[in-house]
């Protein structure tokens, strides 16, 4: 009854935008669509919100199909575009009103629902919404999407553009709404906002390359990474991708993640081609994979085979 | 019902947000109205002439002094040397020279004919033309009067009268033609730029995304444009009624009627536009050029469209404002009924039918 999606391609002109897409998202279950700008995530949410018509495949919302019962759709499901999209020249409130008066409600009638998101705006209920901040728009915009307390919510990329601070309350907020039994659709670009799903589907150039629940994605991380770091990074990076063991080096925080080809690789083996090649205050230490290293490695395989 | 209602506040709040449309919307028809009423007019009055009289005897005397008793103009200038007549032109204020031949009384008498010249400064064409046309029915009702003190055996006297513009005042014509362009701004560009500034702004895909049907959209989006554009219609007609002594003939409710029909035909072409443009910019470019400029040049509001090359005239008659103007022409001046202007109001009708299936025919329920 959550979402199910088999075998959904969409093209556009001339980009292919989601190529042969399958999984299902279960019933009240946080379900994160991880990838990088482009990847088609909007286009997918587009097509489950009945929005776009897939060129091939059938997909499902809460049991509805998405070409045949879009009406039906329509009526139950929340969707917060990724784009701020509520009226700027009204207020807070006249937002939330406007939005309850046409699914038929009142902001009274759904009010635990939107309790705790609401309080938190409602001292500028009176101010425009587009004189809110960030994080205070995304809010509200939650707000209006859930005023119908709907079956399934869709958000496309929620927490662009909003401080570190507001995304972690707003990433608090999705997982209360989750024990009011809603089926829930997140897209980020953030890495780090996966491990906050139950399961994520890693998501590039079109195509699913993992889903998984994020931490059988970190377990199922191949190799050993390591933290490198030296006093001439961009040097170090052009370095490592010469180094005839690298599998893959790409800069992670203050840090280049280092992985070898070689499963017996060793840290010294490691040190000693970076002295050799004179850098100075060499740091190398052992990391914890993270959703992103297994992003950039899936990633990279992917690029290769389609290569 | 409710969900309606709800859309249709917030389209309003939308609209009294817009402080600076508002003005326009309103301070626009008042302005128009005004500066065409009082400013532009094809009308003269007061215009300063300058007289070469070489004969200085009674009769020219007579003429000036009916010259200068008309409300038309004002004799400002005795020169006494043709050649005086460039240089004064040149300094711009006179427009026209009135010269008069010597021994004018006495031609006259002696030889049934007089000669009098008119010179105009065609620099303002359509001055010039009007002072000519004054100038030369003076003459000729002063020698009117001259014959009836003589005897002529034939004579042919044309008594023109000018039906439903007597006095052919040019607001007349402004106040119907102001109507319609305002009319059309109100209703087209007005709900054509509402309906993709939605699009724009992303709420179209929520609201898409919602029970709202999307003729109910639509249809939310375009009601409060239909107040706006009647109480405008009201207004221009009160200031021409009013300010003008603008006449209303006719039925006020079949003036009602075509003008509802016109701003219905007009949304229609709101919505028609605003399904094929993606961007407000696009929007009122479409407007302005599709709709605007042919409501201004092609429906005989300034030009007539007699005159026009057959190839514009046959384009005139899409132009739902053509079709209006002469509408509510024959309701105010002529005070003529349905029974006369059906023709017309079945043309409106059946243009809002074809614009608004047009319209169902392109309208979108999803974004492609």
């Amino acid at each position: 009854m959550g979402i199910s999606l088999h075998h959904i391609s969409k093209s556009f002109k001339s980009v292919t935008a989601l190529k042969d897409i399958s999984f299902d998202v279960k019933s009240g279950e946080l379900f994160g669509l991880i990838g990088p700008d482009g990847a088609g995530k909007t286009t997918l949410f587009r097509v489950l919100t009945t929005l776009l018509l897939a060129d091939e495949g059938t997909a499902s919302v809460a049991g509805m199909d998405v070409v045949t019962d879009y009406k039906a759709i329509r009526n139950s499901v929340g969707y917060m575009p990724g784009r701020f999209s509520l009226y700027h020249d009204l207020t807070v409130e006249e937002n939330l009103n406007f939005f309850a008066t046409i699914f038929n409600t009142t902001l009274e009638e759904n009010y635990d629902l939107i309790k705790e998101i609401y309080v938190q705006i409602e001292p500028f209920k009176n101010r425009r919404a587009g004189k809110l901040s960030g994080g205070m728009k995304q809010k509200l915009a939650l707000c209006c999407a859930l005023i119908h307390k709907p079956k399934v919510l869709f958000l496309d990329e929620p927490t662009t553009g909003v401080d570190p601070v507001s995304r972690k309350e707003f990433w608090e907020m999705l997982k209360r709404l989750q024990q009011k039994d809603i089926t829930m659709l997140v897209s980020t670009a953030y890495m780090d906002e996966a491990s906050l799903c139950d399961r994520v589907a890693l998501i590039q150039d079109g195509t699913i390359l993992e889903i998984d629940t994020p931490q059988r994605i970190i377990e199922k991380f191949p190799r050993t990474i390591y933290n490198v770091k030296a006093s001439e990074t961009y040097r170090l990076l052009k370095d490592l991708e010469k180094y005839e063991a690298t599998h893959s080096v790409y800069p992670f925080g203050e840090f280049l993640h280092f992985t070898s080809k070689d499963a017996a690789f060793t840290s010294e083996e490691l040190i000693q081609f970076l002295e050799q090649e004179h850098h100075t205050e060499i740091e190398v230490s052992e990391a914890i994979p993270t959703i992103e290293d297994s992003f950039m490695t899936l990633s990279k395989e992917h690029s290769n085979n389609g290569n | 019902m409710k969900r309606f209602r709800g859309f249709v506040i917030k389209e309003f709040y939308h609209i009294f947000r817009d402080k600076r449309t508002l003005i326009i919307l309103f301070g626009m028809p008042v302005v128009q109205i005004l500066l065409f009423g009082f400013a532009v007019t094809n009308e003269i009055s007061n215009v300063d002439i300058a007289v070469l009289d070489r004969s200085k005897d009674s009769e020219t005397q007579k003429i000036i002094n009916t010259i200068e008793a008309s409300k038309y103009f004002k004799v400002t200038d005795f020169i006494v040397d043709e050649k005086q007549i460039e240089t004064i032109f040149k300094k711009g204020k006179v427009k026209a020279v009135l010269v008069f031949e010597n021994n004018f009384s006495k031609d006259i008498v002696a030889k049934n004919m007089a000669n009098v010249q008119i010179i105009t400064d065609a620099t303002e064409p359509n001055v010039a033309n009007s002072v000519n046309t004054y100038l030369t029915s003076i003459l000729q009702q002063y020698q009117t009067d001259l014959n009836q003190r003589q005897q002529i055996p034939y004579q042919i006297v044309p008594q023109t009268r000018m039906y439903y513009n007597p006095e052919l005042k040019s607001v007349f014509m402004f106040v119907p033609g102001i109507m319609t362009v305002i009319l059309m701004l109100v209703s087209a560009i007005m709900t054509s730029i509402s309906i993709t500034r939605e699009k724009e702004l992303g709420t179209m895909e929520i609201l898409l995304v919602s029970p709202l049907k999307p003729y109910q959209v639509i249809v939310g989006k375009v009601f409060p444009y239909v107040f706006l554009a009647i109480s405008n219609a009201i207004i221009i007609l009160m200031l021409g009624f009013f300010v003008f002594k603008m006449p209303i003939e006719g039925s006020y409710f079949l003036l009602a009627l075509e003008t509802v029909l016109f701003i219905f035909s007009a949304l229609a072409l709101g919505i028609l536009i605003s399904t094929i443009s993606e961007t407000q910019q696009t929007a009122m470019m479409a407007s302005l050029m599709g709709l605007m400029l042919p409501t201004i040049l092609l429906s005989g509001f300034i030009f007539p469209i007699s005159s026009m090359p057959l190839p514009l005239q046959v384009i005139s008659n899409i132009i739902p404002a053509k079709w209006f103007i002469i509408l509510i022409k024959g309701i105010l001046l002529k005070g003529v009924g349905l029974e006369v202007l059906w023709k017309e109001t079945l043309v409106l009708v059946a243009m809002i039918v074809a614009f608004i299936g047009l319209s169902v025919m392109k309208y979108k329920t999803r974004l492609e």
